[in-house]
């Protein structure tokens, strides 16, 4: 009767472990007491996820008939064991005892090998299925027009790029095999059962009814439990990251006892909810065993009604019991890896949802030549709305011919940007169209139109690598002697020399270690090194301290020498120097012309003018 | 991990009950082979029906028993893990609270935010493993351990041999894995790294069209991460099959060596047969013990992580006999002020700054990046104790003064804006919890916000989203410009925090801010002259000193910086000819 101990130490913590710890106890019971997030379309994403792990096929094949064999010498041990002990070791037959120990030997170590190539074949496939995952999800970001960026927060990305995938890659690694596993011992050890004696199988099935029955009844209950318990979890982890966030302002402004007030009475609700949930969830496990228990007791019953009557042996008795075990324990697993596969698949979804996004819409055809484009700009009746139903910009007309600075003007919001993000095909406009040198815009290759835009922005990307690998990033390319010449007409060089390591000094991630001018210096090194044959400038508002400002102004005047310039300007000097000054507002240009002109005009552009200068006019 | 535990210390009781229940459970557990060999030695062999019946029903009632401990286990240590991990929260959330500038530098806010639920949640998990696994696994491997050294000491040799063995190769494996997994978080953290580089970094990479670069820059991160986990991977895989050999091999011993004692008759089949079931989970739980262990190190860095809040100390804290009489006149005072930020080596941020500011007056400051403006004035609100000299408020040091009672006589607006969910009304009072809607209006009207609120479709009453997402920059910058001015304060104090108003609307916020003024003491940062040109006296500081001090008229005379600064101002913005 001790034979169901044989291998229990196979199953019952699953799988490999994963590069995060242990697979086994904890991502059982994690996933039990944690929320679970549970997937829209299971069959739709099992689909998709067998698309990536098809091309592994035929190791998948291997793996399982690996399982198969190593799952068929499990069920053997036990047999093997009381097979030793009923005919060698009780009639002292040694030299029968030494070749079933061999034979357990060889069988035990076969089993060790079987299970080292399933999980190391496993790996393999799981490790180079997650990297593809990765790499698509990847690539697809490349590929998804600018929309999909703006209208979500990154930490949701990020989250969706790290997390989500990690919960595959942990899944696939753990519970597979496991899963595959637990099949093969629950269909060999019922066949087992059956060819030792159906009656008795029955009877041990009976409690299989009861089981589902109970489990049910208790999920039901704890479902709601566990949702309430997820959503004031939600509710807490957001007052956390917005009041830690906002920490500062609340101690400028004493807020931290009502602060702590809130936090408590959150914290309490998930206290109470939280361990409401537990306990009632707890009693599953207790209650399986119980179950289990019972249908020892029957079949015992059952089967000593049976010896009684000489249907079967006492021996078939004792071995049936052992396989009660290999049949319960999977029976446990299965419902436990349940919540992990269905957390794996909801987070395989997210993936998806991703991959499904549409990608920038219908490239145009015609590639042009950086080094031929003229760099004249046609704007011809151009409207265009981010969301329905609320213009941006409202039939936008004007013509920019080759070399001209056209410097657009006017209030936060008014559509500047929106112009520059049309001109780049960030985005499409909504009706009218755009030429660049007499052709439509939407019909060129959208690569080929941005290699022959220059873009610095007013809050520069920059890249945790060397400055300069940064400004080599406007043209990869470049030798280190045309880096260091870009820099130099940028007024960078000066500063970047300055830095602990010149040239090779590493930024921190965005830039951090620099300040707003100077990683607009860099932005401009960047751009001259591209040399583009349009240029776009968002010049900074502010931040920036004058002896900086004035580097900016000079190498940004350079930059625009000889190129078509769009600048959203905030700087006189560049505004006075505009060929076209545009002034936007509420998505229309309401007043156009030079410097002079505009002022003569007395309207917005004179209002504007005035409401800067007018202290330094008076004083 | 230890010093945590003081947290579960109310809880001691369910702590405590746990375990016990857990002892119930494991008890029963240890009964049952024995009673299921009853059934089929006496019962079944026997063919004695009414003895199988009642030794089932027994068996039933021993499961029923386990059943009880049980759940009474996990009632027991969900109750105490869940109010551990409430009380280890809000003992961290407190913390934070008493925090100064100096500490929130310190601990940057994301760190601070996984560190109150990531953490906590790690070190609750660990708790709630403990009163249950932890103590299961060792009670059956020790309650095994007994009873086979009472059925056979011989045989117990083999276990002497064999737990070492699966010691040494466990601790073996761990420790050629730990730095393999060191490496895969590097390489994860690189993929991760180049994957938030390329969200926050679109706009560039499309504008300079490196989509193919970035693909190869991508591609291989990816990779090297691949072949870094494959390795790792397959080395813990070894530890299962390495487990389950030696632990078979233990079977295989107790039969041999077992079979020989059972012919000279010093033990029987019986015997035998429940040494193999006892060895089997002596094994097995001390494999259970190996994987918590492991769990357990990444809960100890969770721990560690917590501690490290919890033991920080707080730079600022009220003195005892600190007063609570409030701020009257707002003149503002420094003595010989220097300030040097934490862990920042030798470079003071500010040096002996000396500075009198009569009530209602206006005091402009101008500066290159970095050359201390921002950690002048973040020094009047106390939100940094300078590291020699001092400041007085009302005449009165600092120090003696209560925090609350200077916080509420100073308002300042942060250069970074941030609001909070609730609706902007909401907001706007943050500054005063009890004001009026007029006087929300009113602050509003003299940010300029008031327009552009009308102009919502709700109001005053839309929700912000977190952080106040769904405004421009500039309408938030005028919301907590509102929310600063609603109180009245005696000092005011603006760092640069109209970088993303256009200018036009700048120019009227400190037109309105002017009636204010009168009666506010006010500091204002700025980038521009022009900001600044009507204050009752400008500083200009380089390198964290005073450089420049006086009226406008009096710097422009004789201050060479102010010339400078002032002159490329002005002809860079066309006045000159204007």
């Amino acid at each position: 009767m001790a034979k169901q101990q044989g291998s229990k130490l196979s199953r019952s913590t699953s799988g490999p472990i994963g590069p995060g710890g242990p697979g086994g106890p904890q991502g059982r019971h994690g996933s039990r007491f944690a929320p679970i997030r549970k997937p829209k379309n299971a069959k739709a994403v099992l689909k998709r996820l067998w698309g990536y792990l098809r091309q592994h096929k035929s190791i998948l094949l291997l793996v399982f008939f690996i399982v198969v064999v190593s799952s068929i010498l499990d069920l053997i041990g036990p047999y093997l064991l009381g097979k030793a002990i009923d005919h060698y070791v009780i009639p002292g037959d040694f030299k029968g005892l030494f070749k079933i120990i061999l034979l357990m030997l060889s069988i035990y170590l076969t089993a060790a090998l079987s299970v080292l190539g399933q999980d190391y074949l496993m790996v393999g496939v799981t490790q180079k299925t997650v990297g593809n995952l990765r790499r698509d999800l990847f690539n697809k970001l490349q590929v998804l027009a600018l929309p999909f960026f703006d209208s979500r927060p990154h930490g949701e990305l990020m989250s969706r790029l790290t997390n989500d995938i990690d919960n595959v890659n942990n899944t696939l690694n753990t519970t597979v095999l496991a899963v595959f596993s637990s099949i093969v011992t629950l269909a060999g050890s019922l066949g087992m059962m059956f060819y030792l004696s159906p009656t008795l199988t029955l009877v041990s099935l009976l409690i299989i009814p009861l089981m589902f029955f109970l489990t049910r009844l208790i999920t039901k209950r704890t479902r709601t439990l566990f949702l309430e318990q997820q959503s004031s979890l939600g509710e807490l982890n957001g007052l956390i990251e917005e009041t830690l966030s906002g920490q500062k302002v609340i101690k400028v402004f004493n807020r931290e006892a009502e602060c702590l007030k809130e936090f408590e009475q959150q914290n309490s609700r998930l206290r109470k909810v939280g361990a409401r949930a537990q306990i009632f969830s707890g009693i599953i496990g207790p209650l399986m065993n119980v179950l289990n228990n019972l249908s020892f007791a029957l079949v015992a019953t059952a089967g000593g009604l049976l010896v009684i009557k000489g249907v079967i042996s006492v021996g078939v008795v004792v071995s049936f019991i052992s396989y009660i075990r290999f049949f319960n324990r999977p029976l446990n697993e299965l419902a436990n890896q349940f919540n992990m596969i269905q957390s794996a698949l909801a987070g395989a979804e997210r993936v998806f949802e991703i991959l499904d996004e549409p990608a920038e819409p219908e490239d145009g055809q015609i590639r042009i030549e950086p080094a031929r484009v003229e760099g004249e700009v046609v704007f011809d009746n151009v409207s265009f709305a981010y969301k329905k139903g609320e213009p941006v910009l409202k039939k936008i007309n004007f013509s920019a011919k080759p070399g001209q600075v056209i410097a657009l003007v006017g209030p936060t919001g008014a559509g500047k940007t929106t112009i520059v993000n049309l001109l780049s095909r960030f985005y499409e406009p909504e009706s009218g169209e755009i030429f660049l040198d007499g052709t439509e815009l939407h019909r060129i290759d959208r690569r080929s139109l941005r290699s022959c835009l220059g873009i610095v922005l007013q809050d520069t990307y920059l890249f945790a690598d060397t400055v300069r690998e940064n400004i080599r990033y406007g043209r990869l390319t470049a030798t280190d002697q045309e880096v260091e010449m870009a820099a130099r007409l940028a007024n960078a060089e000066q500063f970047i020399l300055r830095l602990p390591e010149g040239y090779e000094t590493v930024l921190t991630e965005e830039g951090g270690n620099l300040s707003q001018g100077q990683r607009q210096l860099l932005a401009i090194a960047r751009a001259i090194l591209a040399d583009p044959r349009i240029l776009i400038l968002d010049e900074a508002t502010s931040s920036v301290d004058p002896r900086t400002e004035v580097q900016i102004q000079e190498a940004m005047l350079k930059l625009m020498e000889g190129r078509t310039s769009f600048v959203i300007a905030h700087r006189l000097s560049t505004i006075r120097n505009a060929d076209l000054i545009l002034v936007i507002n509420n998505g229309e240009i309401i007043e156009r012309g030079n410097h002079e002109e505009l002022l003569r005009q007395k309207g917005l552009y004179f209002d504007l003018y005035n409401s800067q200068f007018r202290r330094e006019i008076v004083s | 991990m230890v010093r945590l535990l003081k947290y579960l210390k109310p809880y001691w009781r369910m702590a405590v009950l746990a375990p016990l229940c857990m002892l119930v459970e494991v008890s029963c557990d240890l009964i049952q082979p024995a009673m299921m060999s009853k059934i089929v030695d006496q019962g079944v062999a026997q063919g004695d029906l009414a003895l199988v019946m009642r030794l089932g029903l027994q068996m039933l009632g021993v499961a029923l028993v386990g059943l009880l401990g049980g759940w009474g286990c996990t009632a027991a240590s969900s109750i105490a893990s869940m109010n551990f991990g409430a009380d280890l929260r809000t003992a961290l959330y407190r913390k934070v609270q008493e925090f100064s500038f100096a500490n929130l530098d310190q601990f940057k806010t994301e760190t601070l935010i996984t560190r109150l639920t990531n953490d906590v949640m790690q070190v609750q998990h660990l708790v709630l493993m403990s009163l249950r696994m932890m103590v299961r696994a060792p009670l059956l491997c020790v309650g095994s351990m007994v009873m086979v050294y009472v059925i056979n000491i011989k045989l117990a040799l083999i276990l002497a041999v064999a737990l070492p063995l699966l010691f040494l190769t466990v601790t073996l494996i761990i420790r050629k894995g730990f730095p393999l997994f060191q490496r895969v978080q590097e390489k994860l953290d690189k993929v991760n790294g180049v994957m938030r580089e390329n969200l926050s970094g679109v706009r560039v990479v499309k504008a300079f069209v490196r989509a193919a670069y970035e693909k190869r820059r991508f591609a291989k991160a990816n990779n090297e991460l691949i072949e870094v986990n494959l390795k790792a991977s397959r080395l813990m895989i070894l530890m299962r099959p390495v487990m389950m050999t030696i632990m078979n091999l233990c079977v295989l011993a107790v039969l041999w060596f077992g079979g020989w004692q059972v012919e000279q008759g010093s033990i029987m089949v019986g015997e035998l047969i429940a040494l193999i079931n006892y060895f089997s989970r002596i094994l097995f739980s001390f494999m259970m013990v190996t994987f918590m262990l492991l769990g357990m190190s990444r809960a100890k860095v969770s721990a560690d992580r917590i501690n490290e809040v919890l033991s920080a100390q707080v730079a600022i804290t009220d003195a005892p006999e600190a007063s609570a009489v409030p701020i009257r006149h707002g003149s503002v005072r420094f003595e010989q002020v220097s300030f040097r930020y934490q862990g920042s080596g030798k470079e003071e941020a500010l040096k002996q700054i000396n500075l009198k500011v009569d009530p209602g007056q206006v005091v402009g400051i101008l500066g290159a990046t970095g050359s201390g403006k921002s950690t002048l004035v973040h020094l009047i609100p106390r939100l940094y104790d300078p590291t020699a000299g001092r400041i007085l408020l009302d005449g009165r040091d600092l120090r003696s003064i209560q925090l609350s009672t200077i916080r509420a006589a100073v308002s300042i607006v942060l250069q970074d804006t941030i609001l909070f969910s609730g609706s902007i009304k909401e907001n706007i009072r943050w500054g005063k919890a009890e004001a009026t809607d007029e006087e929300v209006v009113a602050a509003a009207q003299a940010a300029q916000a008031h327009d552009f609120i009308m102009r919502l479709p709700e109001g005053y009453e839309p929700q912000l989203g977190q952080r106040g997402v769904n405004l421009s920059g500039g309408q938030k910058q005028r919301l907590a410009i509102a929310r600063a001015i609603i109180k009245k304060p005696k000092v005011l104090i603006l760092d640069d925090c109209t970088s993303a108003v256009d200018l036009k609307t700048e120019y009227l916020i400190q037109r309105a801010l002017k009636d204010l003024m009168k009666e506010a003491t006010c500091f204002i940062i700025a980038q521009r002259v022009s900001a600044v040109l009507d204050a009752d006296q400008i500083i200009i500081l380089d390198g964290g000193r005073i450089v420049g001090h006086g009226k406008h008229e009096e710097l422009l005379r004789s201050n060479p910086i102010y010339q400078e600064i002032y002159y490329s101002q002005l002809e860079k913005e066309g006045v000159v000819n204007g």
